[in-house]
């Protein structure tokens, strides 16, 4: 999707532009629990869902929408829901049945501060991980950043892509700033936006594997209804779909959720630079944070200092080769993060050795401002 | 002869039930009501959480979907909701609905979802080993509770009917040609429908509360499980430790997805006038 689209031009809340996204990416069902600061999403949809024929759910808790969200999924339905950390804590058990059913799905968390309830209307970014290992077990995950509104908008309709293309729930790892900013944005051309819908059955019923080994590692899941009877289950299962205890199927089903996600690696990785092809010093930051640091590149290289920024809007699978490459060029990486570092680990560990890591963190609920990271950066000049 | 072999997953058997486990005459139970509605394959989903009764997906030849501990009506809430075409079918048992998913038990009662509750109870945790359940007598024996428990059960029908659910009923595994009935109605009500099926455990309940013999079990149901017409009549001391079986409660109200289907119609006519 090109960055500056044509089309009409609005004013926009950016959690209102992810639920735009999301009808526009053919999101039919929405199943939540009311939390703040994602509330807006819901409130969104309750209005526009029914109009083309879509249902929203408001369920009685956050385990139960995530639940709603995968039996509708299996019905055809582009399903989302839509929360912050300490629903998302919640999430996480139907979410691992999502991985291991291979069900499509989009989970969007506008991040605020915690452990526990923490600061419900502050920003922070401190599920990052979460995201990568809140669900227990060995697993592969898609999850995407965005720092606008538009991006909040273009990211939703690319997470609905990535869940019906690889067949799993694609997290959406927004954050407060972005989520409640309004601003201007553009809403493209229809016909100039991907919209990618899951596959179905080509073989007849018969013959029909929900499961099977695929050329692109990806299952064909028919929807419920269709005449392909199968079974979907949380247990470890065979390409029958059935649980099994065969020591080979079980290694296979596990390594599998992994594989298909590390074989796309290179489709699923998106990021953006900044002032980088000279840069001696590359910040690290995404979400509202990434605001800030396209502030300071441009205030230090005013100044004449060689910075640039590197802003992964996938954030897992995590880019660690573009990380790699850049360690080679940089002299030092700084990373700035509305937490205590939780990606800057995994940038140090991409990074080999071959770069000197710094950390920016804030985690009081007040923004990182361009003049913080800017102090770092003259430090390091 | 009833032709079984339409309905079930023949690839999968042996089932994993103990001996003398009732599971499996509700199964059989459920698969005539089906055949007798005459509801297609295709078009019916049956919605499973964890445990014994869970497991039943496995053999049924439908859509079938088994999810997580006590989250079986949160997911057949979404199905149903996204195709109320399709016929929900939920299976559970006493621990997965009315202890780690009472929440959804209750809310899916109040909401009045067209789905159709096949609640298990045989009184404890089978699949776990025979842990303490919602619905472990007072006094009973478990091997969390190997004192004798000191909690109080739920009645889990009337929990459904005070939440809002507009079919109630209770069988169990000994007197199956009500079950069939009953199951059968349930199927045919549009609306949440609980049945609620004692099918007590010889191996993890029954061991250690002296009813290890499926005989001695299916004994107690005949003897302690009575039509609630017929429960009415008896005199007061005769009533103890007997439980009320049949339909229970089964009263007409807005279904959940039809009302919402209603509201998709309206805001449609509203745009045509509108335009």
């Amino acid at each position: 999707m090109p960055s500056s689209p044509t089309g009409k031009i609005v004013m926009m809340q950016g959690n209102d532009a992810c639920a735009e996204g999301a009808i526009w990416a053919g999101c039919r069902f929405f199943a939540g629990y009311p939390i703040t600061p994602s509330s807006e999403i819901a409130e969104y949809l309750v209005r526009k869902l029914p109009r083309i024929g879509g249902k929203f759910i408001q369920m009685e808790d956050e385990i139960a929408a995530m639940g709603a969200v995968i039996g509708a999924s299996l019905t055809g339905a582009k399903a989302l829901t839509a929360t912050s950390g300490p629903g998302f804590s919640l999430k996480q058990e139907n979410l691992g049945h999502a991985v291991m059913a291979e069900v499509p799905c989009v989970v969007v968390d506008v991040q605020r501060g915690g452990p526990s309830t923490g600061t419900p209307t502050l920003p922070a970014q401190m599920d990052m991980q979460q995201a990568r290992w809140g669900s227990h077990g060995d697993h592969g995950v898609i999850a995407l950043t965005a720092s606008s509104a538009q991006e909040m908008f273009e990211q939703t309709i690319q997470a609905f892509n990535f869940a019906e293309t690889y067949m799993t729930p694609v997290i959406l790892l927004f954050d407060e700033i972005v989520g409640h900013m309004t601003e201007r944005m553009v809403l493209p051309e229809r016909a100039s936006v991907k919209i990618v819908n899951r596959k179905q059955p080509t073989v007849s019923p018969d013959e029909y594997l929900p499961y099977e080994k695929t050329k692109d590692d990806i299952p064909v899941l028919a929807n419920f209804g269709t005449g392909y009877r199968y079974n979907v289950t949380g247990l470890c299962h065979d390409e029958t779909g059935f649980p099994t205890n065969d020591a080979k199927k079980i290694e296979t089903n596990i390594l599998h959720l992994t594989e298909k996600i590390e074989r796309h690696r290179r489709e699923i990785m998106r990021w953006k630079t900044f002032g980088l092809d000279d840069a001696e010093v590359c910040i690290f930051a995404y979400g509202g944070v990434a605001r800030s640091a396209k502030r300071a590149v441009k205030e230090c290289r005013e100044a004449g200092m060689k910075v640039g920024l590197f802003e992964p809007t996938t954030i897992w699978p995590f880019p660690s080769e573009e990380i790699l490459d850049i360690a080679g060029r940089v002299k030092s990486f700084v990373c700035v993060e509305m937490n205590l570092g939780q990606m800057a680990r995994e940038v140090e560990l991409a990074a080999k050795c071959k770069a000197e890591i710094h950390r920016v963190n804030r985690v009081d609920g007040d923004p990182i401002t361009p003049n913080q990271i800017i102090d770092k950066v003259k430090e390091l000049v | 002869m009833f032709d079984y072999l339409e309905y079930i997953r023949e690839r999968n058997f042996p089932h994993i039930w103990c001996s003398g486990c009732g599971d499996g005459i509700v199964l059989k139970s459920l698969i005539r009501s089906i055949k007798k509605l005459g509801i297609p394959k295709d078009e019916a989903v049956m919605v499973a959480g964890i445990g014994c009764s869970s497991r039943t997906p496995g053999y049924l030849d439908i859509n079938t979907l088994h999810t997580t501990h006590g989250r079986a009506i949160a997911f057949a809430t979404g199905v149903k909701l996204a195709n109320p075409r399709l016929h929900v079918i939920v299976v559970t048992g006493d621990g997965d609905a009315t202890a780690i998913g009472g929440n959804h038990y209750i809310h899916g009662a109040r909401r009045n979802i067209d789905l159709t509750v096949l609640l298990y109870n045989n009184y404890i945790y089978g699949m776990t080993g025979g842990q303490v359940s919602p619905t472990t007598p007072r006094g009973k024996n478990a091997s969390t509770a190997p004192f004798g428990n000191l909690e109080p059960s739920f009645n889990i029908s009337g929990l459904a009917q005070a939440a809002g659910a507009s079919f109630v009923a209770l069988g169990d595994v000994y007197h199956v040609q009500q079950l069939d009935k009953l199951i059968t109605a349930a199927l045919s009500k549009k609306g949440f429908s609980v049945v609620e099926i004692l099918s007590p455990c010889p191996t993890a309940y029954g061991r250690r509360n002296k009813l290890a013999n499926p005989v001695d079990l299916m004994n107690w149901l005949k003897d302690n499980v009575v039509q609630k017409d017929k429960l009415d009549k008896m005199a007061e001391d005769e009533k103890v430790g007997k439980i009320a079986s049949g339909i229970l409660w089964d009263v007409e109200k807005p279904e959940f997805s039809a009302e919402y289907d209603k509201l998709i119609e309206r805001l449609k006519a509203e745009k045509r006038s509108a335009e």
